[in-house]
């Protein structure tokens, strides 16, 4: 009977639905494993570029620990990382770099603007040298206000950024 | 240390191949034995800053510091912005040390427009100093741990520096960039019961910091990776300018705190602490000991504090100096800070200059990284007590 | 200020060169006749007995003083201030003075060598014209290096180079330091470069 629902004709048309059947049926399930496995594993790159470092390395100490949520500074290479947090002021001369960084990342890749002036260039807008906000280098997914943000301000931006990555579609 | 450069055949190897190259293209490295490396501003093993260097092997020939990354032109921003209203940003350069880099612009302020600091404010401000300086301290051998690789120096630092973040926010209201100190003395008066908290939490961390000596100054892998490595002998070390504990490291006892006191360290039993090896171990050990006086300064100065009085003495709105420059320097974590001051009568200063510890050692970076191994390069150059930030200014 | 009177005190009480290091003397206090510090004037009566009228005695305060020289003067006059036993400079720093048409370079000068010095900053300081347009490769601002005589100017005066666009004639090293690569405006410390809305 099989043999006469699936005709050359229709051989296509017949794997494309039988497809379509399996990938909704492992769609959910799948994308909340890999997203699962991508919220409790982000991995920040290890590039400071202002004082807003400061927090970011007092976030990793043993009192805000930020190592629970999975959030480990891989020391080794960009190319492992998938997140970038841009802490601090962002200067001419590091926006290249920085773009460059971000290029160099595999997907997905996420990025946190901490500190009022990476988010508009905040105490320095008047600056000859500063850009007002990363915005126009990197597409941002989470800003975090603060001059500069305590430690918990940066894990509550992580678990944002967290119930970001919940949402999303895999394909 | 480094070996004999190369040979001519590479030479004309090399106008050979340049001509199968495409227009437009020039061939840098004419010597195929020297490579160029880029130690950038994502790097592992470097701040926020790069360098150039070319190496030979394993060993470096040449290293061309590459700052100005985070420079944000505090010095331009102070001629648009009044006395006052120019602290916030003035004490960006170094967010944990602020009172440090703050203390210099106030005294310079204090002299040109004439006033006097009342006596509990001037004790409030070097336990304050002291404060920043243990937190900066502290920071920077975190961040030394990670740099060679030893990430439990990391923890125990980072963790440390947290009590002495707590005194300093409940004196200022902020853990870090306290913009505590004013012209005139300091914003606000400490909390009733300061004196017993601060003391009973500079006797623990005082306990906790004389662990270190087991898991860092005494580590057999540490020594061997520091010792006489980048060696600065003492003509160099003053022929160079460098300043702080690179100078003290090379031998060199100066210390402004004792040479030139302000506020009031002369009132005060201040030990400075030098050794005479000059090479990365006294530089990283010499902090470690300064942190150990800090805490001996602060319980001195808690002692002999005024228990009641003013904190601040007010100025006139829009304060204004003279036809007068000024130059005041202070003894910060770095070494010495010093900030050029130029009125003219209006509200804001005609010129601001800082000059930081950490611009000043710079020049030691090249010196003492040429000819050392690539391996050595994070010993070296963090123990030069580098801060990008500041030096960039 | 009370206390700048008091190192007055210290120093007025002891001789040049068998200054005792730390420790106040406890003579009573004279009333000088004028009100300069002894030990910073013996400084500048120095140069001045050396130079005579090239230099130029601007201040002397306590722990400071101050020596304007011409440019064409500034390396002998380094040379003679590293004799007296000031081996390093603290800071330089550029001023800009558009209305005379002149930046001015102070240079701090400091001593760690000798103790009676310890505490002092000699300031020199030189001027240079400037031209009244600048145009970066068009500056006529020059003024000879003190690299020879003060190894620890160098990293100083290239950023006094980029800052200001003072030329120094002698460095081996005129380049940019803290600026981006692509700067292509006028150096931002001369009052006629404004920050962005001022």
């Amino acid at each position: 009977m099989l043999k006469d629902l699936v005709t050359p004709q229709n051989a296509n048309v017949f794997l494309g639905n039988l497809g379509d059947i399996l990938i909704k049926a492992v769609d959910k399930p799948l994308g909340m494993a890999l997203n699962w496995g991508r919220l409790w594993s982000l991995w920040p790159v290890h590039i400071e570029t202002a004082c807003c470092s400061v927090e970011f390395g007092a976030a990793s100490g043993p009192r805000y620990d930020v190592e629970r949520f999975g959030i480990i500074e891989a020391f080794g290479s960009l190319r492992q990382c998938d997140l970038v947090v841009v802490q601090g002021t962002i200067t001419r001369k590091m926006a290249p770099r920085l773009r460059l960084v971000y290029d160099q990342m595999p997907e997905p890749k996420y990025v946190i603007a901490m500190g009022a002036c990476a988010i508009t260039g905040g105490l320095y807008f008047d600056s000859y040298n500063v850009l007002p906000g990363i915005d126009g280098v990197l597409p941002v997914d989470v800003y975090v206000p603060g001059c500069p943000p305590r430690p918990e301000t940066l894990i509550q931006a992580c678990m944002l950024l967290q119930e970001k990555i919940k949402r999303q579609k895999i394909r | 240390m480094s070996k004999q450069l190369t040979p001519k055949s590479s030479e004309k190897q090399s106008t050979e191949s340049s001509k199968n190259l495409p227009p437009g293209l020039q061939l840098e490295n004419v010597d195929d034995r020297i490579m160029t490396l880029n130690v950038g501003p994502q790097h592992p093993g470097s701040g926020h800053m790069r360098l150039i260097i070319k190496v030979d092997g394993d060993y470096i020939v040449n290293c061309d510091p590459d700052p100005g990354y985070v420079h944000r032109g505090e010095e331009k921003m102070a001629e648009y912005r009044n006395y006052i209203t120019n602290i916030p940003h003035l004490e960006r350069p170094v967010i944990h040390d602020s009172c440090n880099i703050l203390y210099p612009y106030c005294l310079g302020i204090e002299e040109l427009v004439g006033i006097e600091v009342p006596e509990r404010a001037k004790y409030l401000r070097v336990i304050a100093a002291e404060l920043n300086r243990c937190v900066y301290t502290q920071y920077w051998l975190a961040i030394y741990g990670i740099f060679l690789g030893h990430s439990t120096m990391f923890m125990w630092p980072a963790g440390d520096r947290e009590l002495l973040i707590d005194l300093l926010e409940k004196m200022s209201g902020a853990r870090v960039t306290h913009a505590y100190f004013v012209p005139g003395g300091i914003r606000n008066d400490v909390p009733a019961n300061f004196e017993d908290v601060c003391l009973r939490q500079v006797n623990y961390f005082e306990k906790r910091i004389k662990e270190y000596a087991g898991i860092f100054y005494d580590n057999p892998i540490l020594i061997a990776r520091t010792k006489d490595t980048g060696v600065l002998s003492r003509e160099d070390a003053i022929r160079l300018g460098t300043t702080g504990s690179v100078l003290r490291a090379s031998g060199v006892d100066f210390d402004i705190r004792k040479k030139e006191p302000y506020d009031v360290y002369d009132e005060l039993d201040v030990h400075s602490n030098v050794m005479k090896a000059g090479d990365s171990y006294a530089r990283s050990k010499i902090p470690w000991l300064d942190m150990l006086e800090s805490c001996n300064i602060i319980r001195q100065a808690l002692e002999k504090m005024p228990k009641s009085g003013g904190v601040r003495t007010k100025l006139k709105p829009n304060p204004k100096g003279g036809d007068d420059e000024v130059y005041r320097r202070v003894e910060s974590g770095r070494g010495s800070l010093g900030m050029h001051i130029v009125s003219d009568k209006k509200p804001q200063p005609y010129r601001l200059k800082i000059s930081v510890g950490s611009f000043r050692n710079l020049i030691a970076m090249p010196y003492l990284l040429k000819g050392e191994k690539l391996g050595n390069m994070p010993a070296v150059y963090w123990s030069l007590n580098y801060w990008p930030v500041e030096a960039d200014r | 200020m009370s206390t700048s009177d008091n190192k007055e005190t210290a120093q007025e009480s002891t001789q040049v060169e068998a200054k005792p290091e730390d420790k106040p003397e406890d003579k009573p206090k004279d009333k000088p006749k004028e009100n300069l510090p002894v030990f910073e004037k013996s400084l500048t009566d120095k140069i001045q007995k050396k130079f005579g009228d090239k230099t130029e005695i601007a201040y002397v305060k306590s722990n400071r003083t101050r020596v304007n020289v011409k440019k064409e003067d500034v390396v002998k006059a380094a040379q003679f201030i590293r004799e007296m036993g000031f081996d390093h400079a603290e800071s330089v720093s550029g001023v800009d003075y558009p209305e005379s048409k002149e930046i001015e370079v102070v240079y701090h000068l400091g001593s760690y060598g000798d103790p009676t010095l310890a505490k002092q900053i000699l300031v020199l300081a030189t001027r240079a014209t400037r031209e009244d347009d600048p145009k970066p490769g068009n500056d006529s601002t020059k003024l000879p290096s003190l690299r020879d005589v003060f190894y620890s100017v160098e990293f100083h005066e290239r950023e006094c180079f980029e800052m200001l666009g003072v030329f120094f004639e002698g460095h081996p090293d005129n380049r940019r330091l803290l600026l981006p690569e692509d700067w292509a405006d006028i150096p931002p410390l001369r009052k006629d470069f404004g920050n962005k809305g001022r």
